[in-house]
């Protein structure tokens, strides 16, 4: 890092959408040949941040300089050609054009209207050799890796003069040696003098490339911190903070001891569950009235496990058996069969059906489930949309009103409802908490507590260490798309450890089994 | 790793894969003509190739603006009708009189107006290319019957003599006029594809309309350009069809744009966009005028049979481009 005088600076920028605050008062600065990664889990406001530097969307309140003059981007072209290029995780490139018409196109050389593409494949050689890349630039895009494909976006940044290069997640999907490409040329381009912003969720890679962190949540500055000064553990409590202890009007978990609860045949056992580019291979049981916590950070493979366990995902190998039995999990229509239920976290594009009534949204696993032939009589419907429609203090409680028209908490509420109709025996939550309020989230947690009371398995997945310590019975730990530990969660456990083990990555050996 | 420059990355694929499909159809149009010229001597006459085309030349014009519709990706359903449209108009202008250059010129803005309206239409409204074009289908239909209910025959000396006109080499071979213009639009064309920007703006924006507008290409200008292409192309195809039939019929060119379609298919353009050429699209042309005189020269075939292989064909052309297309993520 240099001592020069910072090349952008965002100062008190707020924004919010439609009442919901997604940046509050936040500093940033970056300087001319650093790299400095943006950390946050979803929902920090990572990517508004981004997109209020590059234009996307304007600030409600709050400066940008560049170069110390006041800007304000109408859009990201603008910003491109004022030297600050963004890189997107999805490779945004023609991969039916050449390598070299790539990087040029729209800025191609011409003479007399027509382009020269002699010189346009010499311009992209001597450009692909500065990033030490040897190519061949009359090649279509796209019969090249994703690694490739993203140093090529990255070299028509940079030839735009790029000064201010924003990689989002570009490494979200390449592997261990294509990341270190791209860092061998993040490198380059830092000590050319680029100043790199740098957004990912692995935590190694950020100690790998990064010089400085800064750090948000829920919208708004946690920090910015040397990487030097700043370990791991502190990195990740820093990012998931500890949360005042708000929900204290919770009952404990029940404190059911995991040795009775495991006694018996598991309801679900998998082994060597795993996808490739997807998690690793994990095994996992998950007993009658347990309550089988997932933490980890954002991409670490949560969401993915639950998908596999729901069949939404097909597993390349392993086992499952349930209630002691073999049997397979391959589809969803096999998983809801074997009495699995599955809340995703995207309520919006995968779980509600916004025009939907109420009513007609709770029913829809149940009908599913009796198949379309067999419709529900509309009495039963009412009794027992009235009766979850209490149960979950779902507001307002008239059951014709579409669900869009119900806050975010509720609505989750009525995706609950749903897969409890149907009676499940394991019910999947992903991130169920999520973007809701606090009296709402309470509510979801007690109801967690009382349906493992009442016998049914549950498998929480949150970011939310405290609420996953508050309820699970059993806490399975993830990292970097592998299953590296599972914790029971005695009174031994607290949050330190799990995150240590998020940060570190050992496997504790103090695992039930 | 400072030194090593990256290997790993090498091309995958050396084979030309983009061409793959217009190298099949040129095979293909190889072959047909190998069988035709086996099965019938008459068949090896220079001239039977330059009927094809002299038959077909107004097909290939608009099959040159349909190419540059699918390549981005979209698709015109109207040009069959802007065809029978132009033709009409003329037609009509020229019963009442008028000058048959002020008819040229007439009936060769009215495809581009309508192209450039349906190109709007699609890029402000958001709406689907099928259904704009649909519309425009039926508009354009609708006016061929709203200026006469039955054939109008053009008796203008220019029209007549580019129906006549036959431009031969001394052993008597002949192409029409109508030929030479094809030539022309399809070479301009394929310049314009090749080495213009708006021609690599069609390109890009059939590969990934997302990317090309992040890396500020025109997205909007090079969509309605591409319809008012269509068009253009749509209305001179018009014209030579006027000088071929010498009249103008409500319903001529009925179900053309379908002809129009598979052809540019054939010749290896993908229907999703962002690949092939015009060069294809004349190879394209020139398997569907082989089949049918194929078919002329067996004459026991009833002429539908042109239409099974046409089938055939696209069928087994779009099961192919898949194919390329699957093998290439």
């Amino acid at each position: 890092m240099t001592d020069n005088r910072p090349v952008v600076t965002m100062t008190g920028i707020s924004k919010s959408f439609l009442g919901v605050r997604a940046l509050h008062d936040v500093n940033f600065r970056l300087f001319p040949g650093e790299v400095h990664a943006l950390m946050g889990e979803n929902g920090a406001g990572k990517s508004t941040l981004i997109k209020v530097l590059t234009g996307v969307y304007d600030t409600d309140e709050g400066a940008i300089t560049l170069d110390g003059q006041p800007v304000s981007f109408t859009g990201p072209m603008q910003a491109t050609a004022a030297g600050v290029s963004t890189v997107f995780q999805e490779v945004n490139l023609c991969t039916n054009l050449s390598v070299a018409e790539n990087i040029f196109i729209g800025r191609e050389p011409r003479r007399l209207g027509a382009v020269r593409w002699g010189e346009v494949r010499r311009r992209a050689r001597t450009l692909l050799a500065r990033l030490d890349l040897d190519l061949d630039v009359s090649a279509p895009l796209g019969s090249y890796s994703l690694a490739i494909q993203q140093m090529v976006a990255i070299a028509r940044a940079i030839d735009i003069q790029a000064r201010v290069l924003i990689l989002d997640e570009p490494t979200s999907s390449l592997d261990a040696v294509e990341v270190a490409q791209l860092f061998r040329i993040m490198r380059q381009l830092r000590d050319e003098g680029i100043a790199i912003l740098f957004v990912t969720h692995f935590l190694d890679q950020v100690y790998e490339i990064a010089d400085r962190i800064t750090v948000l949540r829920n919208g708004g500055l946690v920090g910015e911190y040397a990487t030097a000064e700043l370990p791991q553990l502190s990195l990740v409590e820093k990012m998931i903070g500890k949360e005042l202890d708000v929900l204290e009007g919770i009952e404990e978990r029940s404190r059911r001891n995991l040795a009775v609860l495991e006694e018996g045949t598991p309801l679900v056992a998998v082994s060597d569950f795993g996808r490739a580019g997807s998690v690793e291979p994990f095994s996992l049981t998950i007993h009658a009235g347990e309550v089988v916590g997932l933490a980890g950070l954002l991409g670490s493979g949560r969401t993915e496990v639950a998908r596999l366990l729901f069949g939404a995902d097909r597993t390349d190998g392993g086992q499952v058996a349930v209630d002691g039995t073999p049997s397979s999990l391959r589809t969803p229509a096999q998983a809801i069969g074997h009495g699995v239920g599955f809340c995703s976290e995207n309520r919006r594009a995968e779980g509600i059906v916004a025009d939907l009534s109420v009513r007609e949204n709770m029913i829809l696993a149940m009908q599913a489930a009796r198949g379309w032939l067999r419709p529900i009589p509309r009495r039963r419907q009412d009794e027992l949309v009235d009766k979850y429609i209490k149960a979950l203090n779902i507001r307002p409680s008239d059951p014709e009103v579409p669900v869009r028209n119900l806050s975010g908490g509720n609505q989750q509420k009525v995706l609950l409802a749903r897969w409890l109709i149907t009676e499940p025996r394991l019910l999947i939550l992903d991130e169920p908490t999520r973007g809701i309020d606090i009296g709402a989230k309470t509510e979801i947690q007690k109801l967690v507590t009382q349906l493992s009371d009442g016998g049914m398995a549950v498998l929480f997945i949150s970011a939310e260490l405290e609420e996953v310590l508050r309820l699970s019975h059993k806490v399975a730990v993830m990292r970097d798309r592998q299953m590296v530990a599972q914790l029971a969660n005695d009174d031994g456990l607290d949050a330190d450890r799990v995150m240590q083990t998020i940060a570190s990555g050992s496997h504790r050996e103090e695992a039930d089994r | 790793m400072t030194t090593g420059s990256l290997t790993a990355g090498r091309a995958r694929f050396r084979l030309p894969r983009r061409q793959i499909p217009v190298l099949a159809t040129l095979v293909l149009l190889l072959v047909m003509y190998g069988i035709g010229v086996s099965q019938y001597q008459a068949f090896s006459n220079v001239q039977v190739i330059f009927n094809v085309f002299i038959d077909n030349g107004f097909l290939l014009v608009v099959a040159v603006g349909m190419t540059f519709v699918i390549l981005t990706g979209g698709i015109d359903l109207s040009v069959g009708s802007v065809v029978a449209m132009t033709a009409m108009v003329s037609a009509s202008l020229l019963q009442q009189g008028l000058p048959a250059a002020l008819v040229l010129v007439i009936a060769l803005l009215i495809g581009p107006t309508l192209g450039l309206l349906m190109g709007c239409a699609i890029h402000f409204f958001e709406i689907q290319p099928f259904i704009v074009t649909l519309a425009g289908m039926f508009f354009a239909r609708g006016m061929c019957t709203f200026i006469s209910g039955s054939s109008i025959p053009i008796t203008d000396g220019f029209w007549t003599r580019m129906s006549q006109e036959r431009i031969g080499d001394p052993r008597g071979n002949f192409v029409s006029i109508s030929v030479l213009v094809a030539f022309v639009v399809v070479a301009v064309a394929a310049y314009t594809l090749a080495y213009t920007r708006l021609g690599r703006n069609v390109y890009a924006i059939g590969g990934n309309p997302q990317s090309a507008l992040l890396m500020g290409l025109p997205l909007g200008r090079t969509r309605i350009a591409v319809y008012t292409i269509s068009g253009l192309c749509s209305a001179i195809g018009g014209i030579l069809l006027s000088f071929y039939t010498l009249s103008g019929a409500p319903l001529i060119a009925v179900g053309m744009e379908l002809d129009v379609i598979a052809a540019v298919v054939i010749g290896g353009t993908v229907l999703t966009g962002g690949s092939g050429y015009v060069f294809g699209t004349v190879l394209g042309v020139l398997v569907l005028g082989v089949i049918q005189t194929l078919i002329t020269f067996d004459g026991s075939l009833n002429s539908w049979w042109t239409k099974i292989v046409i089938g055939g064909l696209l069928f087994a052309f779009i099961l192919l481009q898949r194919l390329i297309g699957i093998r290439y993520k």
